[in-house]
């Protein structure tokens, strides 16, 4: 398990002398008896409905419809518990389910629709942060203001659009909206990170004759890999999770997990077996991106929210 | 044409489409690029357009026009035939089921945000350096990585009811028959589900409102708490007259994000009962009448609502971006 510290500003952190003060009263804290119960309750809480999905995943079927997850450890104990991952087997490649497929168009839709918003807004913010037009800052607050319009106002004119060129029910509206949607927070992120690079940087390449081209690639774009990173998994969770985008503007042929999971739920709610297995299929993948990527996550959660 | 268009279910096709969709990109933007890079001595305005112009072309095709679409289409029949003035929002606040709709999206955004920031508060403060902070932090974080999706199914399996005469397989049933009540069908009973259907939410979001209340207590200049301390201060008085009002900034960003959030809340509700059994709010309602019953001038006046709602919320911040921006 990867780190969770919060990437804090140096001036957060506490002188030592004081820091063992604090650990002092800490300890004074947490070992009152209500303090640590209250950690224990809500740690349980938030860790147990997931890993009783999670064993419920590898049981067979029939035990899953006669007995509660929490009795493998008693069968466990008495050499009955059965594992397996024939749950998974058939969510994944069985005909009525074929979450393979999805799980295709999971990635399929993704990738280009992490890519070309986070392009797009690296070269808008750079305009923002350092070329000096008339109208900038209005623009700006503009795009600010944008980021928590609801995307519902957009979808039925969009999708009659889609539909007008006929490239409705293809990835083509899936990439082409979800890009859009993500443009203002993208700008306003990265344009956040974007300002606090040395202004001294960017004029001794100008006084050296690059051109804003020059400067955004040779001088910018290197400085900026962290915050291309913290945005990248915010805009990786948004996609991959998302449900409303891929309903309303997909088809069947391109229809990504989360749409099929909840169709299952609807249709098969019954059916643990599948639905445990499906679950986690498509909680995999960004869990291991969340994992190993924490630390920039948790950066772009703090410029993202704490400064605006 | 159409090859490029469709993939059918060919998977080999699908990833060479998303090839192409990214070189095809690519190739734009470079082309814009070089053309903004090869003039000599361009325009201010032709290099600032290079570089946002594509920006703002998608925004305004993707936000400005569609939004300004829906406005019109609200006071429009159901299939935009003919205008009807007002009568969509009308029926939105006066028909009884769209009464309950409206309801349950208020209690959504008045409890799940409250609850998602105290909870996360309170186990920021108590795990802090505790010698498991970082594990258990990491606990409450990680949901933020699971879909709405994936982890309505998970509480789903939680609520699960069987009936009395078997065995329990959902947790919250077999606890409370364990205690030695009855099961209960927790998704059908009024207004009990509506809460339980929160409950996803807050599991979701307080990884978020810890994250961010932490690392703000964190920022409290330690001067203001060694004075506290002298004047003796310790505790919960502490946290009441020191730690709350240092971090009341970050404590408004918090509840407004997680607000906006939960008013936009579809896929849980979409998951857990689809809306029914009294559980629908605003943006699963404006799914059912826009893409489910066919009524685009209803759905679009939902949408408005949900947009007319976030308006203040816009201002605030806007003003508050302004503040930051004369203080740097």
């Amino acid at each position: 398990m990867s780190t969770t510290q919060p990437a804090v500003a140096p001036k957060a952190v506490p002188p030592p002398s004081n820091l063992q003060q604090r650990a002092r009263t800490a300890k004074k804290k947490l070992t009152s008896p209500w303090a640590s119960m209250i950690a224990v309750v809500i740690a349980l809480v938030w860790t147990v409905p997931t890993f009783g999905l999670l064993i419920t995943s590898f049981r067979p079927e029939i035990d899953i419809r006669r007995s509660g997850w929490w009795t493998v450890f008693a069968d466990a104990f008495a050499g009955e518990g059965v594992f397996s991952f024939r749950n998974y087997e058939i969510a994944l490649f069985d005909s009525s389910t074929s979450l393979i497929d999805f799980f295709v168009n999971s990635f399929v839709i993704t990738l280009p629709a992490v890519f070309i918003p986070i392009t797009v807004a690296l070269l808008a913010a750079y305009a923002f942060a350092w070329i000096d037009f008339k109208g900038r800052d209005i623009l700006f607050v503009a795009v600010f203001a944008l980021q928590i319009v609801p995307i519902q106002i957009t979808l039925i004119p969009l999708l009659r659009a889609y539909v007008g060129t006929g490239i409705n029910g293809t990835f083509w509206p899936i990439w082409l909206s979800h890009s859009m949607f993500a443009l203002p927070l993208a700008i306003f992120l990265l344009h956040n990170f974007m300002r606090d690079i040395p202004s001294s940087l960017v004029e001794a390449a100008r006084v050296d004759g690059a051109g804003h081209v020059k400067i955004f690639f040779r001088v910018i774009l290197p400085l900026l890999t962290p915050a291309i990173a913290a945005f990248a998994i915010f805009q990786f969770l948004w996609v991959w999770n998302d449900l409303l985008v891929a309903l309303v503007m997909g088809g069947p042929q391109t229809f990504p997990l989360t749409v099929r999971i909840a169709e299952l739920a609807g249709s098969r709610g019954g059916d643990w077996h599948v639905l445990s297995a499906g679950a986690f299929i498509s909680i995999i993948v960004p869990l291991i991106v969340f994992l190993s990527l924490q630390r920039y996550f948790v950066r772009g959660l703090l410029a993202g929210s704490v400064k605006g | 044409m159409d090859w490029l268009l469709s993939a059918g279910d060919d998977p080999v096709h699908k990833f060479l489409l998303m090839i192409i969709a990214i070189a095809l990109f690519v190739a734009v933007m470079a082309l814009i690029l070089v053309v903004v890079d090869r003039r000599r001595n361009p325009s201010k305005w032709f290099v600032a357009g290079g570089f946002v112009g594509p920006a703002l072309v998608l925004l305004a095709a993707g936000l400005f026009y569609p939004a300004g679409g829906t406005i019109v289409n609200s006071f429009q029949n159901r299939n935009g035939s003919e205008f009807i003035g007002l009568d969509n929002y009308a029926r939105a606040f006066s028909e009884p089921a769209f009464l309950l709709v409206l309801g349950n999206t208020a209690l959504w955004v008045l409890v799940a945000p409250a609850l998602a920031t105290f909870i996360g508060l309170v186990y920021a403060v108590v795990v802090d350096h505790s010698r498991f902070e970082k594990f258990a932090k990491a606990l409450v974080f990680l949901p933020m990585a699971i879909s709405m999706v994936g982890a309505s199914i998970i509480w789903r399996f939680v609520y699960e009811f069987k009936p009395e005469s078997v065995e329990q397989t959902g947790l919250l049933n077999q606890i409370i028959v364990w205690l030695g009540g009855s099961p209960v069908q927790f998704l059908l009973e009024r207004p009990l589900n509506t809460f339980l259907l929160m409950v996803v939410l807050i599991w979701i979001q307080t990884g978020f409102a810890m994250t961010l209340l932490s690392a703000s207590i964190r920022a409290i200049p330690t001067d203001i708490v060694e004075a506290a301390r002298l004047d003796g201060l310790s505790g919960l008085g502490m946290f009441w007259r020191i730690t709350i009002p240092s971090i009341r900034p970050a404590l408004v960003v918090v509840l407004t994000t997680i607000a906006m959030t939960t008013l936009k809340v579809f896929d849980i509700v979409r998951t857990m009962t689809a809306g029914r059994y009294g559980t629908s709010v605003v943006a699963n309602e404006f799914y059912e009448q826009s893409f489910r019953q066919n009524n685009a001038g209803l759905g679009a006046a939902l949408a408005v609502l949900l947009f007319v709602i976030v308006i203040p919320v816009i201002i605030y911040n806007v003003r508050q971006m302004r503040l930051a921006e004369e203080v740097r």
